[in-house]
């Protein structure tokens, strides 16, 4: 199995998901909150999953733009959650040595007085391994 | 013993690509009883069914075994090719080496084995078989359509002009159905009304027909040729034969603030009532909920201005009972409730509305009468948004899995009538595919783009948001451009996704008519005969059978009428021999039986038996063939093995059972 | 009547107001919120990824404690609320995550997803009532203009969160009538206000934040009320027309008298 194979088989088993039930309607893009910030939009997720094309979607800037807010799951006419399959992406890349999107040393100055604890705790549950 | 011949298809190469036939030739050419065996490339055809006639003059056989598809397909052909070459029609079993074998295995070892046993079991039975003959029952030459819409009244017009008598029963005061609620039809744009409203005419005109509105269907007892049905008409309300429909009634009645069934609630109507003023019969009713007459006592103002007198409170419901030799059923379809697609904020703003609602707002009879405008403020519109396929094509559990089939035609029918007519109107549809097979459909929906100028977008639309100054903002997805795009509208149209009508599982299952998943009735074959039901008597027209628009509902209404029509031609019917019989010196007389027979066809007789030369009177159970429909059931429940199916015998299923275990 | 309470780590530090109303006004209202032992922290975000297992325990042994005392487990955080519902639908319907958490855990009796999670506004709306809730107002906050701030977590996704209509949501609306105050409705209401993405991404967090009280102020509401600690956080960061945003449960202690009995 190539390489590519197996890490896009490795994101369906993280995620759950089956790229072949999306019917390319693009409501999880409709929908998106964060889409502008994106480089590869909601719907494309599926896609590159579909074909295989994990090197450039692990690169993206998305895996860090999605905010979990589960919008696009909710909405998706074929049950198909583009959010878990980003987030599995996100898993691939974290949980690679050297993968983790935020260290500790960057933490202090990110924070302010009203910082809430849950905010650090979601954060790192998501950024980091 | 019989003398069986067997006889295994190829069917091309859907058996003998998977199955070795020679192989099973050989084998069960060895099986007690067989004498003759032979395969052959194609049985069902003419030349196959000569194989087997000539087998029957050579070998003298009687009984016969044919290994090939489903007895759903071809067990009648092969009864009549016996029954040509001079053998009883039920001394022929069919082994189903496709559907149930070479479709399903991919290695011809096992497919060959199993092509085998299932080959062996049918000889098994025939070698049990006997001669049976079919008895005959009366066709009543009636029918009834149930549902009074396009399909309802095409398919009453269709048997009444042959000659037959037909009665439509449609559960709301008028017939018409959801045609008389459309504006214009596509894609030739004609007014809707003014082609449906002279076939209605005409129904209610016709000699032959008799139109039960107002009416449900209430009761279903019978079976093919031979259906007693219980009518139930409604209390009106209003003496039908005094009314002469003058509206003065409508006029004066003060409770007006009922929503507008005709018009899907965007306007109101008074209690009493006719939904439309095409209607038929043009004659009201009570709306007894709405009405201050029936709520308080008080009032009474319709009966007082009268002037035929026609008004009757005290009327009651009254139930009709008629026999019919067939049925057919077009109850037609709904749009789906949106309550839980509020995304769209169909149940936030009243500028979202769906495209049924659309046609009352651009119809001259609406409650607009035909102005297009906002439902919140009545401001012209600028800015227009169509959504393709809420609802449909749905794997979640909000929607349909299916396609609802009308609405790319009639969105861009809406999206060109209203650059027609108000050119300064701007016209966005959101669609995911634009699905126009029909003809001259693909090129309406281009004349759409290219002549009238609406803006297709590829993409879905994920959220619909009222803006504080009452525009809504329709933020979706364009997927060309790989962009979101936020548009400020002034109305969103929903085409919202179709399903069969809420009554239909209840009349499906008072007719015995199989349904699916989604609530459309099944046919008896999804090719070959698209508009009957399995159960024998009962035809489909129009949406009940699946999503279709106007022509295509007229032409399957016109074939369910052939059907029908076929049917009440014959005199007589020739019934199923394959029914129940009690062995007299087995049944106790318990009751058992009779207790989950379906049909009501087992009643008790005291009976003179002579029971190893003991004569006595017993209670035995007496199966009235005619209304037996062989299912069975008492054969399962009779106790003490008394009851037997006549063609599958107790005997012979187990004689199956173990040539298979052997 | 007496259930169990997971308030979980941001209500133990800076959201402690968020808890203290809410203790207050349940005592009043009937209740007893009994705080679950050593419970650990939720951790904020449900994991998505399906071979995830060591991130669902700390919510497997508030569940599986409340199970022990035969309480329903009463959360508060909307975050808590949608970690440990969810986790909980998996220990009950994912025969993979039930046997590898509870190999995990070696608990006494397996768990097995029995724990009913209720968030507090469910309590009220379900074992109160909103009608009864209304009767033992003392200080309605009549006159008030009040946006409902949902969010993403309590709603969705629907199938296990089943808290409300997703896409058109009432419970709030119901809460700020019954507490004598007028219900704005707004379109943003369920639109995320960026939620963990503030911590990097502080300007897109913001703009988000802009949008929902832009929203809810043009359809005139003086404020916003949340169950969140991380909304409230997003929300304030962004100036939008300055309305302020409180949580529910400070609203409640004041409509039933107990504002500052709970602020002592």
């Amino acid at each position: 199995m190539s390489h590519a194979k197996n890490q896009a088989e490795r994101i369906r088993e993280i995620s759950g998901v089956n790229p072949l039930k999306c019917m390319k309607c693009g409501k999880c893009s409709a929908t998106c909150p964060a889409f502008n910030e994106m480089d590869i939009k909601p719907h494309q997720f599926v896609s590159y999953v579909a074909n295989e094309n994990i090197e450039e979607l692990v690169k993206s800037d998305s895996l860090w733009k999605c905010l979990s807010c589960f919008a696009c799951v909710e909405r998706c006419p074929r049950d198909v959650k583009p959010g878990k399959i980003i987030d599995a992406a996100r898993q691939l890349v974290v949980r690679e040595r050297g993968g983790n999107y935020l260290s500790a040393d960057e933490i202090p100055e990110l924070l302010d007085e009203d910082t809430p604890q849950q905010l650090l705790v979601s954060a790192y549950r998501r950024y980091k391994r | 013993m019989q003398r069986i011949g067997v006889f295994v298809c190829h069917c091309g190469s859907n058996i003998a690509a998977t199955v070795d036939v020679k192989k099973v030739v050989e084998v069960i050419a060895s099986e007690p009883g067989v004498v003759h065996a032979e395969d052959y490339q194609y049985m069902c055809s003419e030349a196959g069914q000569e194989k087997i006639a000539i087998a029957v003059r050579e070998k003298k056989l009687t009984g016969i075994v044919v290994c090939s598809c489903s007895p759903r397909m071809h067990e009648a052909t092969f009864r009549k090719a016996a029954e040509r070459a001079g053998i009883n029609p039920y001394m022929v079993e069919i082994a189903n080496i496709r559907e149930h074998c070479s479709w399903i295995h991919k290695d011809i070892n096992e497919a060959t084995e199993k092509a085998v046993i299932l080959a062996r079991a049918a000889v098994a039975k025939v070698n049990l078989n006997t001669p049976l003959t079919p008895g005959e029952s009366r066709v009543t030459k009636r029918a009834l359509v149930i549902g009074g819409g396009i399909a309802g009244i095409q398919t009453a017009l269709d048997i009444a002009d042959a000659g037959y008598k037909v009665d439509i029963v449609e559960k709301t005061p008028s017939i018409g159905g959801r045609m008389s609620q459309l504006d214009k039809t596509f894609p030739t744009l004609d007014c809707s009304a003014c082609i449906l409203t002279p076939k209605m005419v005409e129904a209610a005109a016709h000699e032959n027909i008799t139109i039960y509105t107002y009416s449900e269907v209430e009761k279903v007892s019978g079976f093919v040729g031979d259906f007693t049905v219980d009518i139930r008409k409604k209390a009106r309300f209003i003496d039908a034969d005094k009314c002469t429909g003058c509206g003065a009634c409508q006029e004066k009645c003060p409770s007006k603030k009922t929503p507008s069934e005709f018009n899907r609630g965007l306007g109101t109507r008074t209690a009493i009532y006719t939904p439309f003023a095409q209607a038929i019969p043009n004659v009201p009713v009570i709306d007894t909920e709405a009405c201050i007459k029936f709520k308080t006592g008080k009032c009474g103002l319709c009966q007082k201005i009268c002037a035929a007198g026609a008004v009757d409170y005290t009327q009651k419901d009254e139930i009709v009972t008629e026999k019919y030799g067939a049925i057919v059923v077009a109850t037609g379809f709904d749009t789906i409730s949106l309550d839980k697609y509020d995304e769209y904020a169909y149940n936030q703003s009243p500028d979202v509305i769906t495209s049924l609602e659309l046609e009352r707002v651009m119809n001259a009879a609406g409650p607009t009468h035909g102005h297009l405008e906002r439902l919140s403020d009545g401001k012209a519109p600028k800015e227009i948004v169509f959504i393709q396929c809420v609802g449909s094509r749905c794997s979640d559990d909000r929607g349909k899995p299916y396609c609802s089939k009308i609405c790319c035609m009639y969105t861009a029918k809406h999206a060109m009538l209203i650059r027609d007519k108000y050119p300064d109107v701007n016209v966005t549809v959101f669609y995911i595919d634009v699905r126009t097979p029909g003809k001259n459909f693909d090129e309406f929906y281009r004349r759409a783009v290219e002549q009238y100028g609406v803006n297709y977008v590829k993409g879905q639309v994920g959220k619909v948001i009222p803006q504080p100054n009452g525009k809504l903002l329709v933020q979706g997805s364009d997927l060309l451009d790989n962009k979101q795009i936020l548009k400020e509208a002034d109305m969103v149209v929903l085409a919202t996704a179709i399903e069969p009508n809420k009554d239909v599982r209840k009349i499906a299952t008072m007719l015995t008519a199989s349904i699916d998943t989604n609530n459309f009735l099944t046919e008896a074959h999804a090719k070959l005969r698209p508009v009957e039901s399995p159960t024998a008597g009962i035809f489909l027209s129009g949406v009940v059978q699946g999503p279709k628009d106007i022509p295509e509902t007229v032409s399957q209404a016109g074939a369910a009428a052939v059907k029908v029509v076929g049917l009440l031609a014959k005199d007589k019917l020739m019934t199923n021999p394959c029914t129940a019989k009690a062995d007299e010196l087995l049944c106790n007389g318990c009751s058992s039986c009779a207790n989950v027979c379906p049909y009501g066809a087992i009643s008790y007789e005291d009976t003179l038996v002579n029971d190893h030369g003991i004569r006595e009177t017993r209670r035995i159970a007496i199966v009235n063939s005619a209304l037996c429909q062989g299912c069975g059931a008492c054969t399962v429940a009779c106790p003490s093995g008394a009851m037997d199916l006549q063609g599958f015998s107790n005997r012979q299923i187990l004689s199956e059972v173990d040539a298979i275990c052997r | 009547m007496k259930y169990s309470y997971y308030p979980g780590c941001t209500l133990k530090n800076k959201a402690k107001d968020l808890d203290a109303y809410a203790r207050a006004s349940a005592l009043a209202l009937g209740f007893e919120l009994e705080e679950i032992e050593n419970w650990q922290c939720c951790g904020g975000v449900y994991p998505l990824g399906s071979d995830e297992i060591a991130t669902k325990l700390s919510s497997v042994r508030a569940l599986s404690d409340a199970k022990e005392k035969g309480q329903d487990l009463v959360t508060l955080c909307s975050a808590c609320h949608h970690v440990i519902k969810r986790v909980n639908d998996d220990m009950k319907n994912c025969d993979d995550i039930r046997f590898r958490a509870n190999n995990y855990l070696k608990l006494d009796t397996p768990y097995a997803g029995e724990t009913k999670v209720i968030h507090f506004l469910e309590l009220l709306r379900d074992t109160i009532g909103f009608d009864e809730l209304k009767k033992r107002v003392v200080k309605p906050l009549t006159g008030k203009k009040i946006g409902a701030y949902y969010g993403c977590l309590l709603l969705r996704p629907s199938g296990v969160l089943a808290f409300d209509d997703p896409e058109n949501p009432k419970i709030i609306e119901d809460f700020i009538r019954a507490i004598g105050a007028t219900p704005v409705v707004y379109p943003y209401r369920n639109e995320c206000c960026g939620g963990y993405i503030s911590l990097k991404e502080k300007d897109m967090a913001k703009s988000m934040c802009d949008k929902i009280k832009e929203s809810a102020s043009g359809f005139g509401a003086d404020m916003l009320i949340t169950a969140c600690p991380l909304c409230m956080y997003n929300l304030n960061k962004s100036a939008a027309n300055g309305i302020p945003v409180y949580y529910f449960t400070e609203l409640l202690a004041e409509a039933l008298g107990l504002k500052e009995e709970a602020e002592s």
